[in-house]
């Protein structure tokens, strides 16, 4: 198992090496720089922005900087953000990332509890009245886009009824302990919502068909022949098993815990790392954009593993060596 | 054998309500006992009823299937009247039940040993500690060796043999008044076969139970089996004690069903065949059930369905032939 760990991780070096090649063109691939389509102030002589380029080492070939970036990655150097008044790329990252986190976390709860209990009755009464309900409930949220979600969300519950704050993660900086705790969970409803909603379709069918499956199988019939009880049935047997797909989904979504709320984040003016992605690509803020698109690969291949050592945990029959 | 049978079925109806006004009758107005220490066989084809039979006496029928009608006594209880709760206490305590398909029997997440022991701990009033010990004792029972190993180990890790070992050791685990097993050899190698069929009269010897032995093999009909009942399209067309069925055949299709074996005594270019398939259950022949296949079909067999009739002494037949009546 440990031996499996580590030849898993040591595959992580050239997927990563691979992925910043692939994000690194991409983001050279877009037209202009750092300083393009800045307000250029007349009194500058072109030749300072000349200067500063050089100083970033933008006017050397593209594998050259490349290679640069990637040597001081190498040493554990992320970079200094260029529209960030030269801040570290760290410090920007670690201020960014508790709130998406956050975020992810309290989504992905909404998500399970909404979506493993009405999937299990689902399966227990299928085709019943609010089988079809949670069904057309759950697709209506795949559908509807996130970004549709979360405006319709802002115009009803914060500015009509004014329930919830539209944006931001805390209404003030002067808040501590506990008032804090319920604040930024106040302003953590509306994106968990518009997020955890959008997620519950999924693991509500997985949960559905996976019930539905187990219950009629030899085992169930098996167990009930023994004279166990509806309860040892269904929330032994039956959930164990059940349940070991949705742990291996919960696996994959440990990297979509990090990447997975751009687009909402911007609705919500979430001041998360999705906020922080979109902002250095539209500045061309290449230093930013490469750490994150690496923090989020790491996050998935993470996940990813993850999900592979739950599944052996959850199920005897998995065995790696 | 005493006189009081541990199981007495009367006119046990299970229908299954497919769609609007599509009923398939799996098994109608049956009829049966089964006395202690007693091996009973049910014969038949796919299809003829036989496992709902053993289904419905475990009350384990689920739905779009129902129990419309009939009693199924164990011990002077009807199990049919029964709250499911109730039902819990009797399922692998007085009825032990053993299925076709030992690979997919136990459940693959939990070990050998807690599969085992939560049986016997839901039954009788033992410590965790004694649950285990009788568990190994089971195991060492039907045969697994290295019991105190095997009980921590999953079912993925044992044979198929040894998984049927292991559900006769569960079935037998709160040593019930009747054992029933409904095809328990049929995925298995032949070689296999012949040994859980010895292990399980070996364990209804030791433990004095009555063992309902559902199965397509007339073979194992005749070697382990005292009684015998033929069942074709949800109902008995024949029933006798072993030895005189397979000697003074008299219905069609137990007949038809004995000359598809292979005689060793007898030079034979085909072996013989029921021609056709069994009607589907929600579509039966209006007179006798046997009629769109029998070699000896009359026109009254068409019209009415000959009743079950004791010709000789616990000998029944449903067969014009005999002229059982027309009743009905």
């Amino acid at each position: 198992m440990y031996q499996y760990i580590i030849r898993r991780i040591l595959v992580f070096i050239p997927m990563l090496l691979a992925l910043s090649i692939i994000v690194f063109g991409l983001a050279k691939a877009a037209p202009g720089d750092p300083f393009t389509g800045k307000i250029l102030d007349p009194n500058v002589d072109p030749i300072v922005y000349e200067q500063q380029r050089a100083a970033l080492g933008l006017d050397k070939s593209i594998p050259e900087q490349y290679l640069h970036w990637v040597s001081s990655v190498a040493k554990g150097n992320f970079g200094k953000s260029i529209t960030y008044n030269g801040r570290s790329v760290e410090s920007l990252i670690k201020e960014r990332v508790k709130n998406t986190v956050y975020l992810g976390l309290f989504s992905l709860g909404i998500t399970l509890i909404v979506a493993i209990p009405i999937g299990i009755y689902s399966a227990r009464h299928p085709y019943s009245l609010l089988d079809y309900g949670a069904t057309t409930f759950g697709f209506f949220g795949l559908a509807v886009p996130n970004f549709f979600f979360g405006l319709v969300a802002i115009y009803l519950l914060s500015i009509n009824l004014g329930w919830f704050p539209a944006q931001g993660t805390v209404s003030s900086n002067s808040l501590s302990g506990f008032a804090e705790f319920t604040d930024r969970i106040h302003h953590m409803v509306l994106p968990g919502l518009t997020l955890g909603l959008a997620g519950t379709a999924t693991y509500m069918r997985y949960m559905r068909s996976e019930v539905m499956d187990v219950l009629g199988s030899d085992y169930i019939r098996t167990a009930k022949a023994k004279g166990m009880s509806d309860r040892n049935v269904l929330y032994k047997h039956t959930l164990r098993n059940a349940m070991i797909p949705i742990i291996t989904l919960m696996g994959f979504e440990f990297g979509a815990l990090l990447g997975g709320a751009i687009i909402t984040e911007q609705v919500f003016n979430f001041p998360g790392l999705g906020t922080l992605f979109i902002g250095s690509v539209v500045n061309r803020d290449y230093p930013v954009i490469m750490a994150i698109a690496l923090l989020l690969g790491v996050a998935i291949l993470v996940g990813n593993l993850l999900a592979d050592i739950f599944y052996s945990i959850v199920d005897p029959r998995i065995r790696y060596d | 054998m005493s006189n009081q049978p541990v199981l007495d079925v009367n006119n046990l109806k299970t229908y299954f309500y497919l769609e609007k006004d599509v009923v398939a009758k799996a098994v109608d107005d049956i009829s049966f006992s089964v006395y202690p220490g007693e091996t009973v066989a049910i014969v038949g084809e796919s299809g003829s009823g036989k496992s709902i039979t053993a289904l419905s006496i475990m009350q384990l029928i689920n739905k779009p299937g129902k129990i419309v009608d009939g009693s199924i006594l164990l011990n002077e209880q009807d199990l049919a009247v029964l709250k499911p709760r109730q039902m819990t206490s009797v399922r692998g305590n007085h009825i032990g039940m053993i299925f076709q398909e030992p690979m997919t029997a136990l459940n693959p997440v939990f070990t050998i040993g807690s599969q085992m022991t939560e049986t016997i701990r839901k039954h009788k009033k033992l410590s965790k500690k004694q649950a285990h010990e009788k568990a190994i004792e089971l195991l060492r029972t039907v045969g697994i060796p290295r019991p105190e190993q095997i009980i921590h180990e999953y079912p993925h890790q044992l044979s198929g043999g040894m998984r049927q070992r292991v559900m006769i050791a569960i079935a037998i685990s709160c040593e019930p008044e009747l054992l029933i097993a409904d095809e328990p050899t049929t995925a298995l190698d032949v070689t296999i076969q012949a040994q859980i069929l010895d292990l399980l009269l070996e364990m209804q010897k030791k433990y004095e139970m009555a063992l309902l032995l559902i199965t397509h093999d007339l073979g194992v009909v005749y070697e382990y089996t005292d009684r015998v009942m033929v069942m074709y399209g949800g109902q008995i067309v024949e029933q006798a004690p072993t030895k005189q069925l397979l000697k003074l055949t008299k219905h069609p299709y137990t007949q038809g069903l004995l000359s598809s074996l292979p005689n060793i005594d007898q030079d034979m270019e085909r072996l013989g065949t029921i021609k056709g398939t069994v009607p589907p259950a929600y579509n039966f022949p209006k007179g006798c059930r046997f009629s769109t296949r029998c070699p000896f079909v009359m026109d009254r067999c068409k019209e009415s369905n000959p009743a079950l009739t004791e010709l000789e002494k616990d000998h029944y037949v449903r067969c014009f032939l005999y002229d059982g009546g027309d009743k009905a």
